[in-house]
This record gives C-alpha cells, structure tokens and sequence, in this order.
C-alpha cells in the first residue's frame, strides 16, 4: 500500500441505505493520485459510457468527496468535492478548505462516493468505522449557520453518549449545503465553517438532488503513516517558512484586490464586466480593516498564511452581517460587479450568500447578467417580479439572491446559471442574450479579466481550460508555467490550499509528495503524462456533455463576447483582444496538449498516455 | 549538567487564535510523532466557526485532577509545574476529567491513558508554532502565584464568553 493514503473508500449509496468499502489498486492511485484525478478516473469509469445521458441532478450522478495524500501534511488542509457538474456537464475538481479531509483519514478513508437518491433528507454521520445515514428532517430548510448549529450539537451529543470515557469531544467537521443546495440551484455550493465553499461545478445542487443535507466526520485516529516523517517535518517547515515571510497575503488575504485588481490592472468584473476599472477608494483594504475585521487571521489545519478575516458589520442597516473578509472574488462578484462599493453592503451580501448556500462567484455573475439586461431593458420590472434591479441596490440583489435560492418567480430561472438562463431569456425575448453573458462551458468567469493583459490569465486561458471560467484552473502556455492548469492540478489532486505555495520552489511539493508517499515525482513527468492524463479525460467528460446541451470546440473554445468589446474607461482605454489572435492562441494551445484542430484529443495522444480505454469516446465526439 | 528549570505558564490569548491548529500539529508529533489532532495535549476547540481557541492544561494553584486520581498516576513536576501522566500507573478510569473544572484531560484514543499537557519538559512546542506564525496566542511566561485556575473552564462556557467578544450579541443565537 503507498504511504500517506488511509487506503480505503467509503461507498454510499443512498437509495438503498448500502454502505461498504473500497479500495484502488496502487497503480491507479499513483496515476491519479486522489481529489480531482481521481474524480475523473473514478467518473470515467463508472460513468463514461452513459455520460451524455447522465443527468447531473439525477441518482444516477455520483458525489464525491475525496482527500488526497498530502491532506492534513501539506500546510492547509482541503477537501475535493467532484461528480458530474451541473454546470459544465463535465468534470470540476472542486475543493474547500477546512478539517474535513483530515477528519475523514483520521476516520480510515480517503474519500465518500456516494450514489443514489435518499427517500427523505439525510445526512451522513461517520465516526472511524463507525457510518450511518440519520435522519435530517429538522435540518432541512435551515440556513448555513443553524445548519452547523445544529449539527455541531446533535452529534457532539452523540459522541458524548456513545464514547462517554473520552472526555470533552472536539467538534466534528462538517460539509453542507444551504436552501440554494436543497432546492438544486446551479449556482448552490457544498460548504463548510459558515463561509467556506467548493463553488465552482455546482456540487451543492448535486448533494440536494440526494436528498444529502450534510456529512459530519470525526476522525479519532492518527495521519495515515508516511514514508519518511523526519522528511515531512522539515518540509513543513520549509513552507512555512516561506509563506511568513508573505506580507501581501498574511496580512489582507485576497481582500486587497477589491480595490487595486480594479484600480492598477483593471481587470475586474465592474456593472457585469461593462468596465474592468474603478477608482473607488470606498473599497480599499484598509476601510474593511478598520471598519467590520474583528479577526485578522483566520485559517484552516496547518496553514501558515491564514488569509481569511473575520468580518463583522457593527452598525447600520446591515448591523449583525458576518462573513469573512469578503476575499477578492466576493469583494469583486457581491462588489464591484454589482455596483456596489462599501464594505458593509459587501458584508452583506456576502453573509447571505453564505446563509443561503450559495456560490458568491457564480450567483454575482448571474446577478449581473441580469441587472445588465434591465439596466438595457430587455427585463422588465415586471419579468423581476417587481424588483428594480439597479447597480448598488443592496437590498434589491439581497431579494433577487433569496429568490434564486428558493427558485422563486424569476429566481427559478436564474437558477439555472448564466448561461442556461442566457438560452431561456433569449428564447423568450427572441432575441441574443448570450452576448452578455461572461462565462465559459456553464461556468460565469473568476473575477480575472484579460482585455488590459495586466493580470495573470493569459487571453485563451478561460476558452481552453477543461473547468470553463474557473479562474483556479486556468490553460496556460507554457504547459509547466506556474498559472497552467496541468500544475494547478496537483493541488487539487493532492488537495491541499495552493495559496502555501506561491514563493515556495516548485519542487517542494513533489518533494513533499516523496515524502508522503514514497513516490518519487517530477515535474516534467507530472505535466508532460500524468496530468496529462487528468486533463485528456476531463475534456473528453465535458465534450461528450449532455443531457441538456454539448459543446462545440469551435464555437465554445473562445472567450465571452464581452472581452471582445474595448474597456471604457481606466488606463488601459480601448484595450481589448482580436477574435483572431485568440483563435491562433487556441490552435497553439490544442497543439501543446495534443488536441486536433477541432479541439478534439488525437488518439495518438490517449494512446502515448496509456488511455486507449479512453480511444472509443471519441467517436461520440465527431 | 542541565541547569534547574524555572516553573513556567503557558499564557494565553483566545481571541487571538486563527484556527490554524498547528499547536495541534506540533504537540502530536512531538509526543506521538505522528499529525494526530485527538491525541494532541492542546485541542483547538470551534464550537461555533470563527471562535476557535486552545483547550489545555492552566496547571491550577491547587491540582484537582492530581488530588482525584485513585491510582497515584498523576504528579506536578518540580521543575516546570506540569502535570505530569504515569502512563503506566494510569488506569484510564477518567476521575480526573470530572475533578477538572475545565474537564481539560482526555482519554488517549487508542492507549489505555489519560492525556495532560505536560509542557513539554519546559520547551512547549505548540508555543513555538504559534510564536513562529506570529499569532502570539500562546507564549511562555514565569509561572507566579496568580489565578491560573481560572483558566480550566468548560469548551462550552469559554465559547458562550468568546463568541458574544466577537459576534456581540447576535453570537448568542448561534450556540
């Protein structure tokens, strides 16, 4: 057995109440490591062959949570959430940080997959060896904070009852959804510790389709053993040592992008994307530190950088909002995106996003699309129920959000994301609503624009990457640069927090992959086969699609029509990218990854990376 | 010839504490050599998200838990004012837990033990971790005749104290 791994899965399978175990062979373990590649692996295997006919929202959909062997030794720990995504269609390697992954290998596994649909809400309860489905009927409908309430309580009881010679019983740890996840909305996360959240693929809709309102774990064991501890130590102590000497995000975490990501490289989402500029000095770091931080450092198991703030609003309408920061994506997608530019309106938003269990990236993005198309008048106040949707009403976006979570009047449609909601509005009004949608393959774009080109995606980045507008996976050339979706998928695949490595060597996390596992690694082998392999398999996933649309490489391989349009405003006026260089950038792109001029992976290619299991699909491709 | 110990005290600053739990980390592999948070000394607690702080030993001014234990495995070390565990003398029958008024001990999960903080023979690693991060929750102070055991409070009862500092009133409505 490689070291670092508890060496056991948990299968739960919620239609029948069957719960049992299983394990991966060595080899596929090395392949695909865990978190993400092995949510592909495990997807394509058990799925592959019905996967343009698998309905994300059904049972037939898997959910999985898996961990990966440097959980809990890297510094900061995280969880993968995957499964079909309601979103793309295809495969997201979806994380969130917290205790989760460490609590689960403490417990002896891995990962959960779980199957099926449960008759009523449940949740999953595991202590070591100990698993049981238990009824969540009093937690069904609550919000995220009574949700973790409620949970921290009843099964601390439980422990308490049950292992009463142990003394106090820390906490378990908890991944749930919210309203948004129950009443699966797209843009719905699985989340954990009141704000943290696998966002990206929609996983939450796909835990409310089983009907699954929480996992609870508690681990009472020790890490899995490594192959050289004395090696682990030092290593965590390298990283470390790294990341304290990191003053921009120890000290404002992402939080201060909201102003300078719009004021210096004028790249963020401003009004839906209109402008990628502001100078609103409103939104400038030191006015959430002054006014609503009551926590500077916030983080999860064994991080060095604890970039999270805790953010309270202590007067005013929006007395009593809690959140963290918000970081730089909410500041931007529940901020500027919205026209809305003071730190308590953002708290704001933010704390309801996160009440409601939903995703702040993709819920602004589609909260923007929407307020365009009234500010354009293509919505009406009438096809907003009412709702006057103008940029900075706090409270009418606070409404329009509690509408998509309960799918309400128009929130209903909305619901469904940006571009699914894109289609439906554009039917209705008979007319192209798509041009004002800023997503890619389902997924509305991290708040990293590219018409200035000072920010780090490059402009074929979104267009190529196997998880759309996913601004943590991002295609890059070249293939081992730090931004390349194929380095980024080691993190995920690991799973642990990529914000620890920033400043650190590169090899440092295959050393530390060594030293877990045993294994050696290197980067030109992991870019140039293994995540290779991940990636060819993740878009094979997204490109079959389905059931509800697929994509066309030649159509869908390229950047919203907004990042067509120049920028207005800012010091990078006028700037913007030529539909021809993108498209040149994406046949460079194809070529390094060894797609064919349809964006279509060459079967010389699976075959060279040992996927010629994979060679069939392809013709459901053509 | 090692030099005479001073008695120390671990102070601590709870609303300071990042949740980082590498106090954690640092006191199971100093003492277990393996990353094992429930067989850590130190216990991050997080009853409610944000109010995390460390649960551990305040070496109260009078011992309680040294006082109730039927099988003379527990003893305050000379040197640094710990308490210190025989393991082996240890009959794991928890009247320590229930003598502390912070109910502070816990049971090894697997060894048939209690578990103290036993101050690391006077060079406590969860103090350096947390000092090396710069979160200065913890830090190593001479121990003096103060009112340490007011330290040995409940998680439950610390947590109602910490999330109303933080939260204000509202932190209430989540215990």
């Amino acid at each position: 057995m490689i070291k670092g791994y508890a060496g056991k899965f948990l299968e739960i399978d919620l239609s029948s109440g069957k719960i049992s175990e299983t394990k991966f062979s060595d080899e596929i373990l090395k392949d695909y490591v865990g978190g993400r590649g092995l949510a592909t692996k495990i997807l394509w295997d058990r799925l592959g062959s019905k996967w343009e006919q698998t309905d994300p929202l059904a049972p037939e959909n898997l959910l999985l949570f898996l961990t990966g062997p440097l959980t809990g030794f890297f510094p900061g720990g995280r969880t993968c959430v995957s499964g079909k995504s309601p979103q793309s269609n295809g495969v997201v390697g979806s994380t969130v940080a917290g205790e989760f992954g460490v609590e689960l290998k403490c417990a002896g596994y891995d990962g959960i997959i779980v199957a099926g649909e449960a008759e009523k809400p449940v949740y999953i309860f595991v202590k070591d060896s100990d698993v049981e489905i238990r009824d969540a009927a009093r937690i069904w409908g609550k919000d995220a904070k009574q949700t973790v309430a409620v949970l921290t309580k009843e099964c601390r009881e439980l422990l308490h009852e049950r292992f009463p010679q142990k003394g106090e019983w820390k906490e378990p740890a908890i991944l749930y959804i919210g309203p948004a996840g129950e009443n699966k909305v797209r843009t719905a996360v699985v989340a954990a510790k009141w704000t943290h959240a696998a966002g990206y693929g929609g996983y939450g809709a796909v835990m409310g389709s089983k009907k699954l309102k929480a996992v609870v774990v508690k681990g009472s064991g020790p890490l899995p053993e490594v192959a050289d501890m004395e090696k682990v130590k030092q290593l965590i102590h390298t990283v470390c040592e790294e990341v304290y000497e990191s003053e921009l995000w120890r000290r404002w975490g992402t939080g201060s992008a909201g102003y300078s990501v719009g004021a210096k490289t004028s790249s963020e989402p401003v009004r839906n994307w209109q402008e990628e500029w502001h100078d609103e000095k409103s939104f400038g770091v030191d006015q959430f530190e002054n006014r609503v931080w009551v926590k500077q450092y916030w983080g999860d198991f064994g991080c060095p950088t604890t970039c999270l703030k805790v953010a309270v609003v202590k007067k005013g309408k929006f007395k009593g909002a809690i959140t963290d920061n918000p970081d730089y994506e909410l500041q931007a997608y529940l901020g500027t995106n919205l026209g809305v530019f003071t730190p308590e309106e953002n708290v704001f938003l933010a704390c309801l996003i996160d009440d409601l269990g939903l995703c702040g990236i993709q819920t602004g993005n589609v909260m923007g699309f929407a307020a365009e198309l009234f500010q354009r008048g293509i919505l009406t106040k009438e096809d907003l129920d009412g709702l006057e949707l103008k940029w900075g009403d706090v409270e009418a976006f606070a409404a329009l959000a509690k509408k998509i979570a309960f799918r309400e009047g128009v929130g209903d449609l909305l619901a469904e994301g940006t571009y699914r909601a894109a289609l439906k509005i554009g039917e209705k009004k008979k007319r192209d609503v798509l041009q004002y949608a800023v997503q890619s393959k389902g997924i509305g774009i991290g708040a990293h624009g590219i018409r200035s080109r000072k920010d780090y995606p490059e402009i074929y980045s979104y267009a190529c990457s196997v998880q759309g507008g996913d601004h943590t996976s991002t295609a890059c050339l070249p293939l081992d640069d730090f931004r390349s979706e194929l380095v980024m998928i080691f993190n995920d695949s690991a799973v642990y927090c990529y914000f620890n490595i920033f400043g650190v060597p590169r090899q440092v996390k295959f050393d530390f992959y060594k030293a877990v596992t045993g294994i050696e690694l290197t980067q030109e082998d992991w870019v140039n086969n293994k995540a290779m392999k991940i990636l060819q398999l993740q878009r094979i996933m997204l490109l079959l699609g389905g059931p509800d649309f697929k994509w066309n490489p030649k159509v869908h391989d390229d950047n919203p029509p907004r990042f067509y349009e120049p920028l207005p405003s800012g010091p990078y006026k006028g700037k913007s990218v030529e539909k021809a260089e993108v498209r040149k950038e994406v046949m460079r792109y194809y070529e390094a990854v060894g797609w064919d001029e349809n964006g279509i992976p060459k079967p010389e290619t699976l075959k060279r990376l040992g996927l010629e299991y994979a060679e069939k699909a392809l013709d459901r491709l053509h | 010839m090692a030099t005479k110990k001073e008695p120390i005290w671990i102070a601590r600053d709870f609303s300071k504490c990042s949740g980082c739990r590498k106090c954690e980390i640092a006191c199971s592999l100093w003492h277990e050599n393996r990353i094992w948070p429930e067989a850590s000394r130190i216990r991050v607690f997080m009853l409610v998200p944000g109010v995390e702080f460390p649960h551990f030993c305040a070496q109260c001014e009078d011992y309680p838990c040294v006082k109730a234990c039927p099988a003379n495995a527990l003893s305050v070390s000379d040197e640094t004012g710990a308490v210190l565990v025989d393991e082996n003398a240890c009959i794991a029958c928890g009247q320590c837990i229930d003598a502390c008024p912070g109910r502070i001990p816990h049971m090894h999960p697997t060894e048939n033990h209690i578990l103290i903080c036993d101050l690391c023979n006077g060079d406590p690693q969860c103090v350096k971790v947390c000092q090396e991060g710069s979160w200065n929750v913890l830090r190593v102070v001479p121990r003096k005749d103060y009112s340490y055991g007011l330290y040995a409070r409940k998680p439950e009862e610390i947590t109602r104290d910490l999330v109303v500092k933080i939260y204000g009133e509202k932190g209430e409505e989540f215990l």
